[in-house]
């Protein structure tokens, strides 16, 4: 089983493998989120939801459901 | 030699520091439009790029591609879709962000595709050199056969020459990023013959979203979707494999054209602002101290200038009076346009200061983190966290905010943003309850610090945001729904604001106000003073002889005399009948019929309660008019001798004009916003009806 970014720790890096949503996956591919992109979890927000990774040099907010279709290989 | 015009596009992603540069280029020759059929705000500039070039300047809301997600970035799809259309640019200026090329680049490699004559802005240098980023300009300009000019669009720096090149005759770049697939050719091929397009891009995008293209009549699009159904073509298959495509391109051009050292660090700070202003604790504690701020202040500020106005307006109906002979036209300039153009006036410094903040919590970055703060809690309630802004901004007026809910993809979520917004306490609501708390509260303070009547002011907000966020939540079961939200969003990194901008944004939205609304107030100013100086003719002329036969038992004297005429006039005048007429109604909540013909007027629009007070108070006592709080504490109630104004009248007035529905204006953009009456008629009658009952409770418990 692959694991995704909303199972990442604050500060942990890992790459981007694929994306299980088409949809959320064509708008992250537009923001610069590639396959083989490195991929790294910031913070969440005070109810653990949503997160701010940064990939591709851009702070990105996403919800839990939303990180969860990006799975990692670390 | 003949002067030339040009139409150029100023387009590139979010936060790239687009409105700077268009304040830069146009300064204050700048105009506000609607784009054709739709109401996203078209922002228009006009800029003299030399002596004989003048260029108009169309600023495009931003987005990172063609394929829109929200309905203000379907504008732009729209207009770069659309060769033949009246608003497609000659030239394109897309402002990239040099620290973060890469995502800005998506969009350009589209509208090399497309063949657009484009010129690249680089911006942000500065920052991205700290970032140890160097760029080969020259190689990038030559890799994609386009100018590229390296501005610094917050310090201004480098228009000079943008304008120079941007006057400059102009071809579109011969690169071709997108190579369209085998398959898909002959499918192509036959959009591109049949609409005789210009390049194979744009007809592989009348295939990709024929959706969004609503410059094509119902029976092309038809004609799209059959053709792409009979040849296989899915969009979302081909639209991944293209976003892969091109940055690959960008990926291949960005190794060759910059230099990266490995560190982050002016990243550093702004991580570690968000340490603070994301904390689980602090982060909310921040927000509320925000906004508790931002009340004070235009409580505190405001006052002073608005107490300026209100006397100085006074003063000149005053002046008018005298100074003019008498006769119905002069009484009308004295009594009905100049307090008209007072109430508009007035608006003025409180408008200013909520957007200053507004603009403020923008540019530095710090409200998309609010929108990070508040999604979780927001989408309990069935918005979403970008409704925080729109919601915001309704504090200052409902209808800029309920055009700001575009940005909102998902369309439950969008309506109910749009339904609840206007509980938020907009400006026009203000001046009512200044007045009103001024008059009903002591002006003392609690712990020597916090004034009561600020207090107060703050829980009439807080009222309004307690109605919005439990109506949100009711409307969350009702509407039904299988379109999915999403939030994603960029968290951009904080920055000072550029004050210019903050200065333009408070320029254009009072100016919004003043010509917009302004129009409306002036107009019913006058309709009611109309109103309220006339009636049927045999009671207005019998109206002297009844009250001197009355006098003339009570030995009244003479001042007493005119006065009492004045009011047996206004009584029988228009506006007293229909006063009359509502007051059954209106007489639960503590209202007479003077308050009845300023709900009446309120219903057109809010702000008009404080003027039309004015105008039915000031009739009789022309020629010494105190400011309009004196006037309403001098108003007595008939009844019981006492003051008209008592706490209980006061706060169920208050509560009235909180929750009740009272904008034409609101009313025709969410009409626009929704298509159709179905979802304003609800509004006006849910929110009235909270309205009346709410204010019906607070006078029978007070009273």
């Amino acid at each position: 089983m692959a694991k995704n970014v909303a199972e990442m720790l604050p500060g942990e890096t890992a790459v981007i493998a694929g994306f299980t949503d088409e949809q959320i996956g064509l708008k992250l591919l537009e923001m610069g989120l590639l396959p083989g992109t490195a991929i790294r979890f910031n913070f969440t927000a005070p109810f653990g939801d949503p997160v701010c990774v940064s990939a591709s040099d851009v702070d990105l907010s996403l919800r839990i459901s939303e990180a969860s279709t990006i799975s990692i290989i670390n | 030699m003949e002067a030339a015009k040009v139409r150029i596009a100023l387009t590139g992603k979010p936060n790239a520091g687009k409105s700077s540069l268009f304040n830069h280029l146009t300064g204050l020759n700048q105009k506000i439009g609607n784009f054709p059929g739709i109401t996203v705000d078209k922002r228009i500039g006009f800029c003299q790029l030399n002596s004989h070039t003048s260029a108009e300047i169309i600023d495009l809301p931003g987005i990172y591609s063609l394929y829109p997600r929200t309905l203000d970035e379907k504008i732009v799809t729209e207009i770069f879709s659309d060769q033949k259309s009246k608003l497609y640019p000659d030239k394109v200026v897309l402002i990239a962000d040099a620290t973060n090329l890469k995502n800005c680049l998506l969009l350009l490699t589209q509208l090399i595709d497309l063949k657009i004559p484009t010129i690249v802005a680089l911006n942000m240098m500065d920052l991205a050199a700290k970032s140890g980023l160097s760029i080969n300009v020259k190689k990038l300009s030559t890799s994609l056969d386009m100018p590229v000019v390296m501005i610094n669009a917050r310090k201004g720096l480098g228009i000079f020459e943008l304008k120079r090149v941007m006057a400059a005759p102009l071809q579109a770049s011969k690169k071709s990023v997108f190579q369209i697939g085998d398959e898909i050719k002959s499918v192509v091929a036959i959009i591109k013959d049949r609409f005789q397009l210009a390049t194979d891009y744009e007809a592989y995008h009348f295939l990709q979203q024929i959706e969004n293209l609503v410059f094509l009549a119902p029976d092309q699009r038809a004609f799209v979707k059959a053709i792409a159904k009979e040849h296989n073509f899915f969009p979302h298959k081909y639209q991944g494999a293209e976003t892969v495509m091109r940055y690959g391109f960008i990926q291949e051009l960005l190794t060759k054209a910059t230099v990266k050292a490995s560190h982050r660090d002016w990243k550093k700070v702004s991580h570690g602002i968000d340490r603070v202003l994301t904390h689980k604790v602090g982060g909310y504690a921040i927000f509320f101290t925000v906004l508790f701020l931002i009340f004070q202040a235009i409580f505190a500020w405001a006052q002073i200038p608005m107490d300026f106005i209100d006397t100085t307006f006074a003063q000149l109906s005053n002046l008018v009076a005298k100074e003019l002979p008498d006769g119905p036209l002069f009484e009308l300039l004295s009594q009905g346009i100049v307090p008209g153009i007072g109430g508009i006036v007035i608006f003025i410094p409180q408008i200013a200061i909520l957007f200053a903040f507004v603009a403020i919590l923008e540019e530095s970055g710090y409200m998309a983190r609010v929108v990070f703060l508040m999604d979780k809690v927001m989408s309990k309630v069935g918005l979403n966290g970008k409704s925080v802004v729109p919601l915001m901004s309704g504090w200052a007026c409902a209808i800029p905010a309920i055009m700001a809910t575009r940005t909102i993809d998902n369309w439950k979520e969008r309506l109910i943003t749009i339904f609840v917004t206007p509980f938020m306490s907009c400006s026009a609501r203000l001046p009512v309850f200044t007045i009103l708390v001024a008059l009903i509260i002591p002006d003392k303070k609690l712990f020597g610090f916090f004034g009561y009547q600020g207090l107060v002011l703050m829980g009439l907000y807080f009222l309004g945001f307690v109605a919005a966020i439990l109506s949100a939540w009711a409307m969350k079961f009702i509407i039904k729904t299988t379109e999915r939200s999403f939030l994603m969003m960029e968290l951009p990194t904080y920055r000072m604001p550029r004050w210019s901008n903050v200065g333009y944004t408070i320029i254009e939205k009072t100016k919004t106000f003043v010509f917009e609304a302004g129009k409306v107030i002036l107009a019913i100013s006058i309709i009611l003073w109309v109103l309220a100086s006339y009636g049927p003719i045999d009671e207005m002329n019998a109206a002297k002889e009844i009250v001197r036969e009355e006098a003339a038992v009570l030995n009244l004297p003479e001042d007493e005399i005119q006065n009492r005429i004045a009011a047996y006039k206004l009584e029988h005048s228009y506006a007293g009948k229909l006063g009359k007429s509502i007051e059954p109604l209106i007489r639960p909540l503590g209202f007479d019929w003077k308050i009845g013909i300023a709900l009446v007027t309120s219903f057109a629009a809010r702000e008009v309660f404080v003027g039309t007070i004015a105008t039915i108070y000031s009739i009789g006592s022309a020629d010494d008019q105190p400011t309009i709080k004196l006037r309403l504490k001098n108003e007595i109630n008939p009844e019981t001798g006492g003051p008209r104004y008592t706490p209980a009248v006061g706060m169920s007035l208050l509560i009235f004009y909180t929750f009740a529905m009272q904008c034409m204006s609101t009313l025709a953009i969410v009409k626009r916003e929704t298509n159709g009456w179905k979802w304003p008629l609800i509004q006006l009658a849910y929110m009235t009806g909270l309205a009346y009952v709410s204010a019906f409770v607070v006078f029978q418990v007070m009273s």
